[in-house]
């Protein structure tokens, strides 16, 4: 597989340009889309445009044995060193995608909105700081980025915060297997409601409905699931520039103003590209370890780090399972995403159980294909085991919040080096107790709908045995205090008055939904505050 | 249960294959109008004996194999590394028939194959491309022969699942009971 044909091949700086945005994923590219109307726009991302016409071949890679998960997506390499010094490992390649696209070209597709306390965690829940917004500065811009996404939804979720219009799509029909749960979570009066899907239940944009490949995590080959090349195309066919293979080594400054990203090519070129406006929209993990890198004389501890927090109170989100067989067919992986979930004990949350939202798999136990092509045996032998292994499984996940630690960071690990010779980040990832008993408390909640249902359970993941969801979070923290966050309610970095940052870093606290909503609409709202400084 | 060649076309839809033009190649080149001669004759070599081998590999309530696996090759044998390493595979496993059986794989009885597939490993090997003799002809042989089947709606409902992984059979049967 090779990556796509480049319109900007030669990769060389666009003079006059209006912004620089680092990363194109759907932050960076969606602040590109927006902006590339009235002004000069140039993204810059340090992996590959891929192309459309391997989608199949990718897929392929995620249903054999022979590949890991970032190999779908050409994750790994001296490019992608990382380290993970903290107290809890963090397999950062498995949770990143690099390229044109970003990370939702692996992403799951689950859109919710932070629910109203989530901006308040201090006021309402007692632990943790108040976002510097509310849910009412976003609304608009949430609105906005599920028309951007094409949101499949309904509005029967009682616990989600108010909208003011409906989704542009309806929601998928809930699964078999949510039928199975509902007579029991009925029987406990636990309510069940439908899951908004950045995927298409119908044509929307010019992109197909889904058509169930069954692969959605890491790869759709149909389009049907949003990813972030629809608004980095977009941006191009209204005159931005996409440069691919650009990894930003530093960003050049003076003490108020970012000047130019320094950029390497393919072929060991370093340019600069020099903007009014400079967008870093790299993710929660690439975003501080760039400003780091852009150490100085003015910035000795990091660009934009005045506050010392540039890293710092690095989160993502825990994961709480339990699953197990019943005596009847459940109808499992014929779909790769999820139709039903819970948000019912969300707002019970406080200082001692943190939010969390339950999710009803439609693809609990094997994929019949993957076991077949990593058994011992074959012909009647393996129907036979694959008969015995398919059919009757069903599970449930929980996202649990993880409460910002200032131990639990992003640093640079000077011992090692990438591609380009740059010290690489070092995930040193905490989890603080809150989260710990939230998960115990998320599946106890499980093992009673499960025990409702009949089910044997055969499998569960605790507190000790937990994992990260893959939502870095945290990192630039935004806030009113120069002194206690990094980027203001505008997300502009305190400290330089031209540069702002789009991405989940600049979350305060983590919520327990899927991220990638928020992203959005604050980097739709991080546009209107550059282009404003623009005119 | 019968594998047809819309199982063959749902198989490469699923996995993919080198397209349209590369697709008319292969079929003028086994009608022996190909000015390729020998790569023809190759890939006839090829097609028997994945399908001597599939005769192995899928259970016996199978029926349409031999349609099945050349509809299925016609895009898989196309072009490409991927192309290259089935060939080489196939090769290979002749080459140890050959040497052990002083016969072709497609002229050993059933029961010969399978013992032939597992005494160069291919039953206990993982895949990889790149890998050992076993392990290339478990990811080219083999799991080629697997995939194609276990992502095809006819493979998929031996096992219950009408519309497996890698298929894209629609967004509706997960909402269905089973049938």
């Amino acid at each position: 597989m090779t990556a796509a044909f480049s319109p900007h091949a030669d990769r060389m700086p666009i003079e006059g340009a209006d912004v620089c945005v680092i990363g194109a994923g759907p932050a960076g590219a969606l602040v590109a889309d927006r902006l590339a109307d009235d002004h000069e726009v140039v993204m810059l991302d340090a992996g590959p445009r891929f192309d459309p016409a391997d989608r199949l071949a990718r897929q392929e890679r995620a249903i054999r044995p022979a590949y890991d998960r970032p190999d779908v997506w050409d994750v790994g390499g001296e490019r992608d060193a990382h380290s993970a010094s903290g107290e809890w490992f963090y397999p950062l390649n498995h949770a990143r995608v690099k390229g044109i696209g970003g990370s939702t070209l692996h992403w799951q597709g689950m859109v919710m909105r932070l629910h109203e306390d989530d901006f308040n965690s201090g006021s309402a829940r007692g632990v943790g700081p108040d976002w510097p917004i509310d849910y009412a500065d976003l609304r608009p811009y949430y609105a906005a980025a599920e028309r951007e996404f094409g949101v499949a939804g309904a509005s029967d979720n009682p616990y989600a915060p108010p909208r003011e219009e409906p989704y542009p799509m309806p929601a998928f029909e809930p699964s078999y297997s949510d039928s199975l749960f509902a007579d029991a979570c009925e029987e406990l009066g636990i309510d069940m409601h439908s899951v908004p899907n950045a995927r298409n239940s119908e044509t929307y944009d010019d992109r197909s409905a889904c058509v169930g490949y069954g692969t959605c995590q890491p790869v759709c080959p149909s389009g049907a699931k949003y990813d972030a090349t629809v608004h980095a195309e977009r941006a191009e066919a209204k005159g931005a520039t996409v440069i691919d293979r650009a990894p930003v080594q530093r960003l050049a400054h003076d003490a108020d103003r970012v000047r130019a990203a320094v950029y390497a090519t393919p072929d060991g070129e370093e340019y600069r590209q020099t903007a009014e406006a400079f967008v870093v929209a790299c993710g929660g993990v690439e975003t501080p370890r760039l400003l780091l890198l852009s150490e100085s004389e003015q910035y000795p501890d990091g660009l934009a780090n005045s506050s010392g927090l540039v890293g710092r109170f690095f989160m993502d989100h825990l994961f709480a399972g339990m699953g197990g067989r019943l005596s009847e067919p459940t109808r499992q992986n014929h779909v790769g995403f999820l139709t039903s979930e819970c948000h019912q004990f969300y707002d019970e949350a406080d200082g001692e159980i943190a939010p969390f939202k339950l999710e009803f798999f439609n693809y609990d136990g094997p994929s019949p294909v993957e076991v077949a092509l990593s058994g011992d045996d074959w012909g009647d032998a393996l129907l036979e085991e694959l008969r015995g292994a398919y059919g009757d499984h069903i599970g449930m996940g929980a996202l649990v919040e993880q409460l910002p630690q200032a131990e639990s960071r992003v640093a640079l690990d000077h011992d090692r080096a990438d591609d380009h010779g740059n010290p690489v980040p070092d995930v040193r990832w905490t989890v603080d107790d809150r989260a710990l008993r939230t998960i115990e408390r998320a599946n106890e909640v499980q093992r009673e709908i499960l025990e409702a249902l009949g089910a044997e359970i055969t499998w569960h993941v605790g507190p000790e045995d937990t994992g990260p969801a893959y939502h870095h979070m945290g990192t630039t923290r935004m806030g009113e205090d120069p002194t206690e966050s990094v980027v203001n309610a505008e997300l502009r970095t305190h400290d330089l008055e031209n540069c702002w940052i789009a991405s989940s870093s600049v979350f305060p606290t983590a919520g327990a939904v899927n991220p990638t909503l928020t992203i959005a609409a604050l980097a739709l709202r991080a546009a209107d505050a550059v282009g404003a400084s623009l005119a | 249960m019968e594998l047809t060649r819309r199982d063959a076309a749902a198989a490469l839809a699923a996995i993919g294959a080198t397209g349209g033009i590369a697709l008319g190649v292969r079929r003028n080149e086994r009608e022996g109008s190909s000015s390729e001669p020998n790569t023809s004759a190759s890939d006839g070599g090829v097609r028997a004996t994945l399908i001597a081998v599939a005769e192995v590999v899928y259970p016996t309530e199978v029926s349409g194999i031999e349609a099945f696996v050349d509809g299925f090759l016609e895009g898989r044998l196309a072009g490409g590394d991927h192309a290259s390493g089935i060939r080489t595979a196939v090769t290979e496993l002749d080459e140890h028939a050959l040497s052990w059986y002083d016969r072709r794989v497609t002229e050993l009885s059933r029961e010969e194959r399978d013992r032939l597939l597992r005494e160069v490993g291919a039953d206990s090997a993982e895949e990889d491309p790149n890998g050992t003799t076993a392990e290339r002809i478990r990811y080219y042989v083999v799991n080629e022969l697997l995939l194609a089947l276990y992502t095809a709606p006819t493979g998929g409902e031996l096992v219950g699942i009408e519309n497996p992984q890698g298929h894209a059979g629609g967004a509706e049967s997960y909402t269905q009971g089973s049938r």
